[in-house]
């Protein structure tokens, strides 16, 4: 609790500081892992495979540099603040350049800020990164609560809507009077209530993972059958949509329904590495070949680890998952943004926004790009694509601000 | 692998015995235990101080060697039914004429939760019965389960499992016997009765498990009339989806199976989260003391520690991925129709009460049918002495025909 006003709108620096005690403790804990037998079927149609965590397990207790998540996070400028009694953490990188176009960009589950730690020099500082001044960024990127360093709720309430608000709120302490906003996964979410939202100081934004699906269709999802009259297009994001629907959404399902009930993911550091990898078919596969040697992209297995080792220090496996138990928007369902908005298609993403779909969805839809590389973690595996997306898309809005 | 077929279908003695190493293990673990924070609500899941109860009692009050001595103080086998070991329990009834039962039990479930209902079925005499209520009774334990082999390859379904079970009973010399279940126990009597083997002479179910296809369809179709308590319990059936254990394991079994098999807390968590009746009743148990009928901290414990010391908490989780592929199977090609006699007993705390015509609409051979006034989803479990009354009037017809046969 904060005794006056001043401390409770404070912005904190941060400092990463892992206990060699907790380091020793999660290594012991990987060794000690107890597996079951391998799965029976020849492919991930049984969840994450025996193969693929055995060799992550190996890596992460041997080869891997558990304090490299820290060193990369206490590389860049991080702050604290208290928003509706809650401590926010988040990343602030001020560009060089002057008119930098202030940029929140919020990550996923089961993802956090290290997905954006490649994506913030570019952004920041684009003439390093083969960019030009005007395509400069100041770069916001928070942790969600119950992710990473930002507090845990100890009550509900915290849904979509409600970080939502808390960002627009984080951008006016900043002192933002004009930005712009980004994410993928729940950061899409978020994003998008931010543009239906429509703060004065929104100028537009951009996802990678856009909510386009129109009631009508969204209804047949999981339901069947696949409506009549869809165009290639469409139908190939239902067909997409539909797998994700009935085959890929236990871990969600389970995390809507009984969050508290994955004790496991608090005990095992395996326990959360195999839940934090089975998000997607596609994803899970890029990642599976990292540790098979073939990392697709930045997808790295020190990316992965990154990613995991944090969540396992901060011990926030079951509050980033009570997320899906505060939901009540439908993951790829219309959020009714109204600000300008920009969406990438990337083509291993969980579906492909079909153009149609998407300009009904966003009717101020300022740009549409499908691009050639990238799954459902766009900017963590194609940092250099999702830059030049955010500085394609948001061109436009600059120009704006200059004009205005 | 067997040698011969001799030795394939042999039956051979089975004793079990856990290493002193596996139970200092499991203590060390369950004390080392690193926990979440609390629920922001009850409806989050299992709740933390229910689980850290169950963790406490567990670690410094339970008596590891329970599972061991209860099991081995009955007569156990194993036998190898295609190509995979199953272990079971066999306790023969010292009366003459006495009607050989299979019972089978679910998820999260074991041979655990039969072992009171044996001592009735069997030795009716000393439980408050006549000797002409005797059973034979077989109780196995589903592949993957405790200390049946795991598969190692797809396609151990409950109509697989219903196929091996006809053969064990076969195999036990049986050619005229019974068979029950609830939960995944009910899947595979299901599958028994529809496949009619030879010698099964009738099925008793505590758990319409034929619900969610005829029913649905039923529903879909608008052939029942829904009546007000027709919707009640329609509602509550779709209380079934209100867990997510079962897309989970039903989708992917093995990812949620490194938690349950490296931790557990993580491992005891899963298995409490079954339904809402049995959760509650068994956080009583563990929060005051006060345990609802056979569902004491102690009988609970028996059926984790059995399963946390086998290791099956992934494979018992495959026969989700299994019944789901089954499921969908059997949309394309329905199976055949129930024809012999079928006996419903229905417990006021399982996830749906069914009413008559409903297990009517599945079942049209319908002989026995009552409603009991206490008792959920653990039905055998949690109130045996009312489970064996009811396999007593239940199949006491059967007996009848037997005899004037």
């Amino acid at each position: 609790m904060s005794s006056t006003v001043e401390t409770a709108t404070e912005i904190r620096p941060f400092h990463v500081d892992v206990p060699e005690e907790d380091l020793d403790d999660l290594r012991r804990r990987i060794a000690a892992t107890r597996w079951p037998e391998q799965e029976t079927v020849r492919d991930q149609s049984q969840g994450v495979q025996l193969a693929t965590i055995q060799a992550l397990a190996r890596y992460w207790a041997t080869d891997y540099d558990l304090r490299r998540f820290e060193a990369r996070l206490n590389a860049v400028p991080q702050f604290m603040t208290e928003i509706d009694g809650l401590d926010i953490h988040f990343i602030h990188v001020r560009s060089p350049h002057e008119n930098a176009l202030p940029l929140i960009i919020t990550h996923g589950w089961p993802g956090s800020v290290i997905e954006m730690l490649n994506v913030v020099g570019p952004l920041s500082d684009p003439t390093a990164h083969g960019g030009d001044a005007e395509d400069a960024f100041d770069v916001v990127a928070p942790s969600m609560p119950g992710y990473g360093f930002s507090a845990k709720p100890t009550g509900t309430g915290w849904d979509p809507v409600h970080i939502a608000r808390a960002w627009i709120e984080l951008m006016r302490r900043l002192g933002y009077t004009r930005f712009v906003a980004q994410g993928g996964d729940w950061g899409a979410q978020i994003t998008d209530v931010m543009g239906a939202e429509a703060p004065p100081e929104l100028l537009g934004i951009h996802s990678n993972m856009p909510g386009t699906v129109p009631p009508e269709v969204s209804k047949t999802l999981a339901a069947g059958p696949e409506p009549s009259g869809l165009s290639p297009d469409e139908s190939r994001a239902w067909k997409q949509l539909n797998f994700v629907f009935t085959k890929g959404i236990g871990y969600a399902t389970e995390m809507n329904l009984r969050p508290q009930t994955l004790y496991g993911l608090a005990d095992s550091p395996v326990a959360l590495a195999a839940w934090m990898l089975d998000h997607d078919a596609r994803s899970y596969e890029d990642i599976a070949a990292a540790f098979d040697g073939h990392p697709v992209g930045n997808l790295t297995r020190d990316e992965v680890l990154d990613n995991i080792t944090m969540t396992w220090l901060t011990n926030t496996g079951i509050s980033s998952g009570r997320l899906y138990w505060e939901n009540t928007l439908g993951f790829f369902d219309v959020k009714g943004a109204t600000v300008p908005a920009a969406v990438s298609v990337f083509p291993r993403e969980m579906y492909q926004a079909p153009r149609s779909w998407t300009e009904q969805a966003y009717p101020n839809l300022i740009y549409f790009n499908e691009v050639d590389e990238g799954n459902h973690f766009a900017a963590w595996q194609e940092p250099e694509i999702y830059t030049n997306e955010l500085r394609a898309a948001f061109r436009s809005l600059r120009d704006e601000r200059r004009s205005s | 692998m067997s040698t011969t077929v001799e030795a394939a279908t042999e039956i051979r003695p089975f004793h079990l015995e856990f290493s002193e190493e596996q139970i200092d293990d499991l203590r060390r673990r369950i004390a080392a235990t690193r926990w979440t924070s609390k629920e922001l609500d009850e409806s989050q899941g299992v709740e933390l101080a229910t689980l850290q109860a169950l963790a406490r009692y567990w670690a410094n009050d339970y008596d590891f060697g329970r599972v061991e001595a209860r099991l081995n103080a009955l007569p156990q086998f194993r036998t190898e039914i295609d190509g995979l070991d199953i272990h079971f329990i066999h306790v023969r009834s010292k009366h003459e004429n006495a009607l050989p039962l299979i019972i089978t039990h679910g998820w999260p479930g074991s041979v655990i939760e039969m072992l009171e209902v044996i001592g009735p079925l069997t030795d009716p005499t000393a439980h408050g019965g006549d000797a002409g209520d005797a059973f034979d009774v077989v109780i196995p334990s589903l592949p993957g389960y405790g200390f049946s082999a795991e598969p190692t390859e797809v396609g151990w379904d409950p109509a697989h499992t219903a196929e091996a079970w006809a053969e064990l009973m076969d195999r036990l010399g049986y050619t005229r016997y019974v068979a029950q279940g609830g939960d995944q126990g009910a899947g595979v009597t299901d599958a028994m009765a529809r496949m009619a083997p030879e010698g099964l002479v009738g099925v008793h179910f505590n758990f319409l498990d034929a619900a969610p296809r005829e029913l649905l369809m039923a529903a879909l179709n608008l052939r029942l009339a829904f009546s007000e308590e027709d919707r009640a319990q329609f509602g509550k059936f779709t209380g079934i989806f209100m867990r997510g254990y079962l897309t989970e394991m039903g989708e992917h079994p093995q990812t949620i199976g490194y938690s349950i098999v490296d931790s557990p807390v993580g491992l005891a968590a899963w298995m409490l989260d079954h339904d809402a009746d049995s959760y509650e009743k068994i956080s009583r148990a563990f929060l005051d003391g006060t345990p609802s009928g056979g569902l004491t901290r102690d009988h609970v414990l028996d059926n984790i520690t059995l399963y946390w010391l086998t290791g099956t908490g992934t494979s018992a989780a495959r026969l989700y991925w299994e019944n789901s592929r089954a499921v969908t199977a059997a949309i394309k090609h329905s199976p055949p129709h129930v024809s012999l006699p079928v006996a419903f007993t229905v417990f006021p705390g399982e996830i749906f009460q069914a009413p008559r015509h409903w297990v009517k609409k599945a079942y049209h051979n319908l002989t026995y049918f009552n409603e009991v006034d206490k008792g959920g989803h653990f039905a055998a479990w949690e109130e045996p002495e009312l489970f064996a009354s009811e396999m007593r009037a239940a199949f006491r017809s059967l007996r009848d025909e037997r005899r004037s046969s």
